[in-house]
């Protein structure tokens, strides 16, 4: 029988199995949850494994390098690297060095780190503490890249992320830890590379990234009270990732709506609609949709900071006007 | 002296040979254009590289930089390999991905070769972090230049390394002693606020050690303590090895501007002139130094070290010959090795 959880727990399940099954598996950062209600739930890690869990110094670039060099000489560390905004200290640390270790040696060696964040525009963060990183890093190739966007899914990918002989970065939206969903009765790994369909229909895809997969089911229940059903599709894995899927789920809706909470510039958005753009040009029968944020920092203010950020209301506007976009 | 000593000495002479006339190769392609990019030789800085080598133990990890050639020949890698990766060809010790900034043989403990200056402090800590956690006395050092000490990620990860008494011997190649380097704007300690490097490292309570780097034995006895802090749990240990930017060597495109090594400098049979040259002949260059070093003890050993040199010298040009004549990677390889197989 399925049963409730929220994110924040599947993920410390994830932890705690790993560390069971793995004695080179360390959590370095011990706060990967954040300063919200559910951070308590990291103390069990710290209970039942006092001498792998570590708190670093306020160092992102050393904290990632150190969790690089582990890697490479044989740990499997999963390192917390906090807000995604501190990730860029970070940067060379993981691009550099982690992303380019296999093919620089020739593959000779693996650098099987997990990194972890918080990204995301989390409320009041202002420019500096609300910026998401996921799309950026799209660009470096040799880092597997993971966006978990619910319980049911965090505890299977973390297990792979853990378990893989690659570099691997996880980005968990601050605003979805606390969110329940059904998890599997059985804990198992997820396989990185298979998009999930979080929701049947057939007349325009939703392709949705992390929280904004929660404003996408949303969407479609209000564009079902419209007679639009709309199939919403979580790819789950940026790096590997599932083009046919959503290439199959394009030839049955002909509409394609993607949501990412990034500025709309080189977003993971851009990246996904150019390949369907490429490879399903002949199913459309609209153009794409980016629902994405402006290119602008994030404002303070939460009616500024409100307005800009993608939510159920303006990807449901983006199918309705790709529904309509047929009449014309 | 007793015989553990001398044989010690004919093993660092061999190493370090080899590593000359390893280099002296490698120049001479780069001037004749047979490989592309600029490259960075280990000329003048041997001592240390072979000295600290003989320090470690097989299982201990090594990361090291841009100028790494001498510190993976010193650990046993194999000549031919390695100038084929510099060369970029398919029997490279990396097939040709990484070239002469990244040669790396993680079969002989190496982590990553970086480039990026800096890096190879902070993956040096996490391989340090990775051997007190596997529990098996083993350590991890690490080789850069002081350049590396001008980066933030140096200092975050000494701090981690003290703060959480990592098995790490931080060895920092200072060769701007005496530095043409700086007349020419290169990368000397000139841009460094402290005058004394320790000082950095000392400031975190991590004991720091300098000693002359181009004497092989010097070097050898201080890394070997600092094997010894290490496994005994003492947490991590910074070495300043002082060498000097070998006489006229340009930064990026060395030139070869002592010309070929004449080991007669060091056996007698050629005259040292007073040239520009001559203090780093007569008191620099660490392969004459070893060698005269090894004829004070015994003069018979002239003819020994000769041969040593030609059969070093011979071994090289069959390598040349060899690596000249090797393929290319295929193309449709180019995009092999992005990720490592058994991915999720
Ligand atoms: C992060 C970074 N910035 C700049 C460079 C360019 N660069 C290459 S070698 C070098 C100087 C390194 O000096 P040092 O560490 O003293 O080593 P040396 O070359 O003198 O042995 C620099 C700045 C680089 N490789 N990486």
């Amino acid at each position: 029988m399925p049963h409730q959880k929220t994110y924040a727990a599947a993920f410390v399940d994830a932890l705690l199995d790993s560390m069971s099954d793995d004695r080179m598996v360390t959590l370095i950062g011990s706060a990967p949850l954040g300063l919200g209600p559910e951070r308590h739930l990291t103390e069990e890690l710290r209970h039942q494994y006092p001498d792998r869990v570590l708190d670093p110094p306020t160092a992102e670039g050393g904290v990632a390098s150190v969790g690089a060099g582990a890697a490479m000489a044989g740990a499997r560390p999963f390192v917390d690297l906090l807000t995604g905004s501190f990730v860029y200290l970070a940067w060379t640390q993981i691009v550099n060095e982690a992303a380019n270790g296999h093919y620089m040696s020739g593959g000779k060696l693996q650098v099987p780190v997990t990194y972890h964040c918080l990204e995301g525009v989390r409320g009041a963060g202002a420019p500096q503490h609300s910026q998401s990183p996921h799309a950026m890093l799209w660009n470096a190739p040799g880092v597997e890249i993971v966006i978990p966007s619910m319980a049911s899914d965090v505890y299977g990918l973390i297990r792979t992320a853990i378990a893989s002989p690659n570099p691997t970065m996880i980005f968990s939206h601050a605003k979805i830890l606390g969110i329940e969903s059904d998890v599997p009765p059985s804990r198992t790994p997820i396989p990185f590379g298979k998009a999930d369909i979080k929701r049947h229909g057939r007349d325009v895809t939703i392709v949705a990234l992390s929280i904004c997969v929660h404003h996408a089911l949303a969407a479609a229940v209000e564009l079902a009270e419209e007679g639009i059903e709309a199939e919403v599709i979580d790819p789950r894995t940026l790096v590997p990732f599932d083009e046919e899927t959503i290439l199959a789920s394009v030839k049955r809706t002909g509409r394609l709506v993607i949501a990412d909470e990034v500025p709309q510039r080189a977003s993971a958005a851009s990246e996904i609609a150019a390949t369907i753009a490429e490879r399903g040009f002949d199913y459309l029968k609209a153009p794409i949709s980016r629902v994405t944020r402006p290119d602008t920092p994030i404002p303070f203010s939460p009616a500024l900071e409100q307005s800009l950020i993608p939510s159920a209301r303006k990807i449901a506007e983006a199918s309705r006007a790709l529904c309509m976009y047929r009449n014309q | 002296m007793n015989d553990e000593i001398r044989q010690r000495r004919w093993t660092f002479l061999k190493q370090m040979m080899l590593i000359r006339r390893f280099e002296e190769a490698v120049a001479t392609a780069g001037a004749e254009k047979a490989f592309p990019g600029h490259y960075h030789l280990y000329i003048g800085q041997e001592a240390t590289g072979v000295g600290a080598m003989a320090a470690l133990g097989p299982s201990d990890k090594i990361a090291t930089t841009h100028r790494n050639h001498g510190h993976v020949l010193a650990r046993g890698a194999d000549p031919e390999a390695c100038l084929a990766e510099i060369m970029g060809r398919a029997n490279g010790i990396n097939r040709g991905r990484g070239g002469t900034i990244h040669l790396c043989d993680p079969e002989l403990g190496f982590l990553q070769t970086s480039g990026v200056v800096g890096s190879v402090v902070g993956l040096a800590a996490g391989g340090g972090y990775a051997c007190k956690l596997k529990g098996d006395g083993s350590l991890t050092a690490a080789f850069f230049g002081d350049g590396a000490l001008e980066e933030g990620i140096a200092f975050e990860c000494l701090n981690i390394a003290a703060l959480w008494g990592l098995p790490v011997i931080f060895i920092c190649e200072n060769n701007s002693a005496d530095a043409l380097g700086m007349a020419k704007g290169g990368y000397p300690t000139l841009v460094h606020a402290a005058n004394d490097l320790r000082s950095i490292p000392g400031s975190l309570g991590i004991e720091a050690i300098r000693v002359d780097g181009t004497e092989v034995e010097e070097v050898h006895r201080v890394v070997a303590h600092a094997a010894a802090h290490c496994r005994a749990g003492k947490g991590p240990l910074f070495i300043e090895t002082v060498t000097r930017r070998w006489a006229g060597s340009a930064p990026l495109w060395p030139e070869l501007a002592t010309g070929i090594t004449d080991i007669g400098m060091a056996t007698g049979r050629t005259k040292i002139d007073d040239g520009p040259h001559s203090y780093w002949y007569r008191h620099n260059d660490p392969v004459l130094k070893l060698a005269r070093q090894i004829l004070q003890d015994d003069h018979s050993a002239r003819m020994q070290i000769e041969l040593l040199d030609e059969q070093t010298q011979a071994h090289m040009r069959a390598v040349v010959e060899r690596v000249h004549q090797s393929p290319y990677p295929e193309l449709a390889t180019a995009t092999d090795f992005v990720f490592a197989q058994g991915a999720a």
